[in-house]
């Protein structure tokens, strides 16, 4: 790569060509201001509109100025990022913005955490000269996963990118033009009414309230004290390795043991782990598998355990239902379980229990209100909240987290292995199924349970598992967008693969629309990711199907793996729906 | 009818030319020979239409150039209908009177194209524009 | 007989077809049929004469003759009169405002003596919707040489040392964008003819599209063929049908007779153009959004570089051109650089067509060679202002531009000089304005357009010219103060600096430029909560109608601050400046003299 000299405020550098001016301001210790500008290149997630102003510098020569976020470096450019002018642009474009926003912080979801706010912060805004008219939109309230609020939007395009580019579902744009635009469903449909999968990823990038999650909290308070409710909480593995961040814990600590502990402290009845969960989806889904590979049966098949993969799957490729496993999600399947096996146990009514699961996902709050998610019409789970809702309840109750002793899940449903650990990440469900399928093919006992092969950050992976004699051809896709290459190609019926793992969100459940936020470093996700293999390789069995107390639930309770209580229990159907 | 090189076009253009030309020459500049046809009444009842008609014939089939053929009301002359002026570029305009189809053809070979005044058919020789 | 003897040229452009030209050939054909004429007198509908204040407009050929304000009920007599029997039907010419004197040709009109019109050069001529017509004066000879004996990179350098520039306002040199987008090597490449046309009041690109379509075509190819590109598109504006439709039977006709298509001219080059219509947005006239509407995705700009002659339609280079520009480039070939370029001056070569409205006598197009002042415009070839009033100012550049006054009357008209005084050339819309149109009004007007049409992706131009309307609209309701005029100047200023496209970065300027040259204006609605041209309703005072005021002083004996004057039985006089607009002397007076704003 080329190298090319600048200079930026007065000091010479030089940088590769192909550098942003924004980039180059870094490598001198320059911090420039930017809003919407989000460059997320390891997982090909760029948002470049360059429509804030934010950044803006001094480019000599020019006539106006440049946005630095996406203007690249020339030969011999001298750049000026802290004259008057310069400066003055920022502060105009900012003030601008908060003249169109309102003034609520003290009461929003993005108290602290809005970006809009720290810039306000930052470049000292105490005064806004150009007060106007402020947009004045409905909120919209109507899905069980988000709140899109139009009057908090900085018009930064984010969450389009996301949802355009990266997911390929298309639910947001910009609508009209000029002071009216605000960015939303095509004719401003409620959300619910649109084929939005509720992956909440634009949730995870929106730099400021204009879309965030439906908050569960007041809801679980009251189930907590209510003593007639009998309040059951499952976690699921992807929090475990991020929630520590909420609370100044470096990304990827592992803290399993603080969060069982935590939750303890705010007086839930009974503490699972969504892996007991995992586990148990392994049992079925490994099964489902292998009778498909040795029945004649649909293959490819896909994996069930998104919510967000399965309302895609449902709205984009309605005729292509009889792919996917059956095969329940595992807050799903724990939420049954706890309702049947646990109640039976412990002498209670399902209707007494309340299933609460702490997930790092906002489509998981739909999928729990999903009306084939029932058993007597009873809700599996009855609320889901996600990472961060948790980390409120628990600064709100005064726990201080990173002091709190380890602790252990409770037995019956506590117990997990490494492989229902890794669910959390790509790649992570289809090995912890191809462990178990390994085993049970083969009739072996497999000693090298970790498949390097099926892991990683890239978008769509591929490997082929020997198992004995079959030559089992994986597909691993995270992000929408690659989801949908691969079913195209099934679709086209050039699909070369036995099973395929789809997660919506970039990095898998890690990544998730719910989990503590990000702010564009990406270095988080893969810190996450890392902590979760730890947790596998710190484990003692590896493969679901060791798990005693998964034996034991299907000795006492269910039978068989896909057995008439199993497929009451813990498999589902799909629904076709529109594509709007 | 696809045109397929240029000497295709100006075939076109050379055929076209003749029905349009004269918007060119009804703007150019002095070096326009004006033919001006009396139109009035009398004019007409004498024949001077026909005799405008068949200007504008044989101009296009002799194909002369900056030439223009315009009708305009009476002139006065009545006895002598039909009435051509012709105004050639830098000489006075000549008026021939009695003008009838067959003369036409003598008007256009021999006055417009070889500046002979015919003297046996003028009306006047000289005048100052009336117009 | 093949050749008919008079031609009569109705202007069919859809400022006449409006006072129902198309309506006036029907009936003279008619009328013709009626005493037997048909077959010699031929009538033509025809492009823009550009006099379209005085439209419809009847030329007769070779008569030379110049009709203006003809109605359906003239026709009649103008058969019977001028066509029988060769008498000019005075009452119908056009007359010398000042003298009277009726003129008969149109080159003895000062409205057309200083005129060159080089891209308007067969509006008026021809029938815009026959294409034989157009080759009768010399088209299509132009893609014929470029094709047959030029190279691509001749054609370009002829262009270049032409000096052309773009004419939608950018004034970009057009030569120089064909080699830009020559240059990068692509499996296809597209050349677009932008006529979005979106300033308000312009509609030079509109009559060149009605009157002379095949024109534009044919620049087209032959940009096609120097830059390489194999594929044409016309994004014209959909409130443009008649233009449409011209277009549209123009492409058909240049299909049939193999001037666009395949093998053109017998050489391998192939050319095919195409028609996409806009949707209603001001912004898409901007070449980035232009090109993203085009593509069938919203319409809004996007930064640049990249350059759409690298990375344009679907990612290709793509070469942007206005109409005017495209129209200019046939006779640069035909008649040659040299020829282009020793008109106008030193950096702004050729002509310029402009759309003169407002408070002239003579509204239309005009065509001008470069270096034309703008005195000579207003006052030779506009007439000078109606009605003897006082000019104020002339607005040159659309939303884009600013005001120019008196002092600077006698600049020329160049893309330079015209910058440098602090308006622009803009696409050519030209609106003069009297004493009697408030210069902030004016600017508030323009920045109302800037702000509907604002596409609201960045925040400078979304938000900052909204603020800046809203403190305009409020010192127009003498609501302002005087720390608004620092604002608007620092947000003005601030916004030329970060705004994403051309629509922001320009959509202060007529704030900046009115503010800069009537200052006294902007005071006097802050100040003196008044409007001195009258124009805002808001600031409007109370006046005496001097016709009905009889001089009883019953008005004068209410006001609570003396401020009417006036001796009884003569006119009184409300000082506006004093007046407090309580309505007392409405109230008071029985003869309906007042006038109540």
């Amino acid at each position: 790569m080329k190298m090319i000299n600048i200079k930026i405020n007065d000091m010479p550098l030089q940088v590769m060509e192909g550098t942003t001016i924004l980039e180059a301001s870094k490598q001198v210790g320059l911090k420039i201001p930017t809003l919407c500008h989000m460059n997320l290149k390891d997982f090909g997630i760029v948002n470049q509109s360059a429509s804030c102003r934010v950044c803006m510098v001094e480019v000599e020569g020019r006539p106006a100025l440049a946005p630095s976020c996406s203007e690249l470096c020339t030969e011999g450019m001298v750049i000026r990022t802290d004259n008057l002018r310069a400066i003055s642009a920022r502060r105009t474009a900012v003030e601008l913005l908060l003249s169109n926003h309102p003034f609520d912080c003290l009461l929003c979801p993005k108290n602290l955490e809005c970006d809009l706010q720290a810039l306000a912060q930052d470049l000292g805004i105490r005064d806004i000269r150009y007060a106007g008219e402020k947009m004045n939109y409905q909120k919209d309230t109507s899905s069980y996963a988000l709140v899109k609020d139009p009057n908090k939007c900085v018009m930064c395009r984010r969450c389009e990118t996301m949802c355009n580019t990266v997911q390929t579902c298309g639910i947001l744009s910009a609508v009209n033009r000029g002071f009216d635009v605000f960015v939303g469903p095509a004719f401003n449909l409620d959300m619910v009414d649109t084929s939005c999968t509720f992956c909440g990823q634009c949730v995870a990038v929106c730099p400021t309230a204009a879309l965030t999650e439906v908050n569960n909290t007041d809801a679980v308070w009251e189930a907590l004290n209510n003593p007639k409710k009998h309040v059951v909480v499952q976690v699921a593995p992807a929090v475990r390795v991020a929630i520590g961040e909420l609370f100044n814990m470096d990304a990827g600590t592992i803290t399993t043991g603080k969060l069982v502990s935590s939750l303890r402290s705010l007086h839930f009845d009974a503490i699972f782990d969504t892996d007991f969960g995992a586990d148990l989806t392994i049992m079925e889904e490994a099964s489902e598998l292998i009778h498909r590979i040795q029945n004649g049966g649909t293959l490819p098949m896909l994996t069930s355990c998104c919510p967000a993969w399965v309302k895609f799957f449902e709205h984009q490729f309605p005729d292509m239902l009889d792919i996917p496993s059956t095969c329940k999600s595992p807050q799903i399947m724990m939420g049954a379980v706890i309702k049947t096996y646990y109640a039976e146990k412990m002498n209670l009514k399902p209707e007494d229990i309340v299933v609460v699961s702490v997930m790092p996902c906002l489509a998981k709050k739909a999928e729990a209100a999903r009306p084939e998610l029932t058993k007597d019409n009873n809700n599996n789970v009855d609320l889901v909240l996600t990472t961060r809702e948790l980390g409120l309840m628990l600064k709100e109750a005064g726990i201080n987290f990173a002091g709190l002793p380890d602790s252990d899940f409770d037995h019956l449903l506590g117990e997990s292995t490494g492989a229902s650990v890794i669910f959390g990440t790509t790649g992570g469900v289809i090995e912890a199924a191809v462990r178990t399928a390994y085993d049970w093919i083969t009739g072996e006992t497999l000693e090298k349970v970790d498949f390097q092969q099926l892991r990683g950050l890239e978008g769509i992976r591929s490997a082929t598992v020997k198992v004995g004699d079959l030559n089992l051809r994986i597909g691993i896709a995270h992000g929408l967008g690659n989801a949908r290459k691969l079913l195209e190609d099934i679709k086209a019926g050039i699909s070369q693969f036995d099973a395929i793992e789809i997660m919506a969100c970039p990095g898998g459940c890690i990544g998730g629309g719910g989990q503590p936020y990000h702010h564009g470093d990406m270095e988080i996700i893969k810190k996450r990711q890392a902590a979760i293999y730890a947790e596998d390789r710190g484990k003692v069995l590896r493969k679901s199907h060791d798990n005693p107390y998964i034996k034991q639930l299907y000795e006492e309770f269910l039978g068989t793996p896909n057995s008439h209580k199993a497929h009451d229990l813990l498999h589902t159907h799909y629904i076709p729906k529109e594509k709007i | 009818m696809p045109v397929k090189s240029l000497d295709e076009l100006r075939k076109i253009r050379e055929d076209q030319i003749k029905k349009v030309k004269l918007r060119e020459t009804g703007e150019s500049d002095d070096q326009t020979i004006e033919i001006l046809v009396g139109m009035a009444t009398c004019g007409i009842a004498a024949g001077s239409r026909e005799v405008l008609n068949e200007l504008i014939t044989q101009i296009s089939t002799k194909g002369i150039e900056h030439i223009k053929v315009v009708q305009v009301g009476c002139m006065g002359y009545c006895h002598s209908e039909p009435t051509v002026q012709v105004n050639m570029p830098g000489h006075e305009p000549t008026i021939y009177g009695n003008v009838d189809r067959n003369f036409v053809g003598e008007i256009l070979d021999k006055h417009i194209q070889n500046g002979e005044i015919l003297d046996d058919h003028v009306l006047i020789k000289t005048y100052h524009s009336a117009l | 007989m093949t050749t008919q003897r008079t031609h009569i040229m109705v202007c069919g452009g859809t400022g006449c077809v409006s006072a129902e030209s198309l309506q006036i050939v029907e009936l003279f054909k008619e009328k013709l049929s009626g005493v037997g004429y048909a077959d010699e007198v031929a009538v033509i509908k025809t492009g823009c004469f550009g006099f379209c204040g005085q439209g419809p407009i009847v030329k007769i050929h070779p008569d030379n003759v110049f009709y203006v304000k003809v109605t359906l009920d003239d026709v009649e007599e103008i058969v019977n009169e001028h066509i029988i029997k060769g008498r000019t039907v005075g009452r119908l010419l056009y007359k010398e405002p000042e003298t009277q004197k009726p003129l008969p040709k149109h080159d003895e009109m000062s409205f057309y003596k200083k005129q060159y019109r080089i891209a308007l050069r067969n509006c008026g001529l021809i029938n815009p919707e026959d294409i034989n017509e157009y080759i009768a004066f010399g088209g299509y000879e132009a893609l014929g040489k470029a094709v047959t004996e030029y190279t691509p990179e001749r054609v370009i350098d002829i262009v270049k040392a032409s000096g052309l520039r773009g004419r939608g306002g950018g004034g970009f040199p057009t030569g120089l964008k064909w080699e830009l987008t020559r240059k990068p090597v692509a499996d296809q490449k597209y050349v677009i003819c932008n006529a979005d046309e979106g300033d308000p009041g312009a509609f030079m690109d509109r009559s060149i599209l009605e009157g002379d379509p095949h024109s534009v075509l044919e620049a087209m190819a032959i940009a096609g063929y120097a830059i390489g590109a194999s594929e044409g598109i016309i994004y014209i504006r959909a409130e443009y049908p008649l233009a449409i439709k011209r277009l549209e039977t123009a492409i058909g006709q240049a299909k049939e007779y193999g001037l666009l298509g395949k093998q053109i001219f017998g050489s391998s080059f192939n050319f095919d153009i195409s028609i996409k219509l806009g949707a209603g947005a001001f912004v898409c006239g901007e070449e980035t959004a232009l090109i993203h509407s085009v593509e069938g995705n919203r319409g809004e700009p996007t930064k640049k570089p990249p350059y759409p002659s690298i990375e344009g339609y679907n990612g290709k280079p793509t070469n942007v051109n206005n109409v005017e520009t495209f129209a200019n480039v046939p006779p640069i070939l035909i008649k040659g650089a040299e020829w282009f370029s020793s008109i106008g001056t030193e950096k702004s070569k050729g002509t310029k067509v402009f759309a003169l409205a407002g408070k002239v006598n003579n509204v239309g197009l005009v065509e001008v060679p470069m270096g034309t002042t703008l005195r000579e415009i207003i006052y030779d070839i506009g007439g000078g202002i109606i009605g003897g009033r006082a000019f104020k100012a002339v607005q040159t550049g659309g939303p884009s531009g600013g005001v120019i006054t008196v002092a600077d009357l006698d600049t020329p008209i160049d893309y330079e000089s015209l910058k440098s005084i602090g308006s622009m050339m803009g696409s050519g819309g030209m609106i003069v304005m009297d004493e009697d149109d408030c210069m902030v009004n004016i600017a508030k007007f323009y920045l109302e357009f800037t702000q509907d049409e604002s596409c609201g992706k960045c925040t400078p131009c979304r938000l900052g010219t909204k603020r800046m309307y809203e403190i305009l609209d409020r010192i127009t309701q003498g609501e302002g103060t005087m720390a608004d005029i620092d604002k608007l100047r620092t947000l003005g200023k601030s916004i030329k600096d970060s705004a994403l496209c051309g629509l922001g970065q320009t959509a202060p300027n007529p704030v900046l430029s009115t503010l800069e040259y009537f200052y006294d204006e902007y005071l006097a609605h802050i100040k003196e909560k008044r409007c001195p041209a009258g124009s805002c309703k808001a600031l409007a005072k109370y006046k005496v109608i001097e016709e009905k005021c009889i001089g009883c002083t019953a008005c004068a004996r209410v006001c609570p601050v003396n401020c009417i004057s006036g001796a009884p039985k003569q006119k009184h006089v409300i000082d506006e400046a004093a007046c407090i607009a309580c309505g007392a002397c409405f109230t008071a007076c029985k003869f309906q003299a007042i006038l109540r704003p």
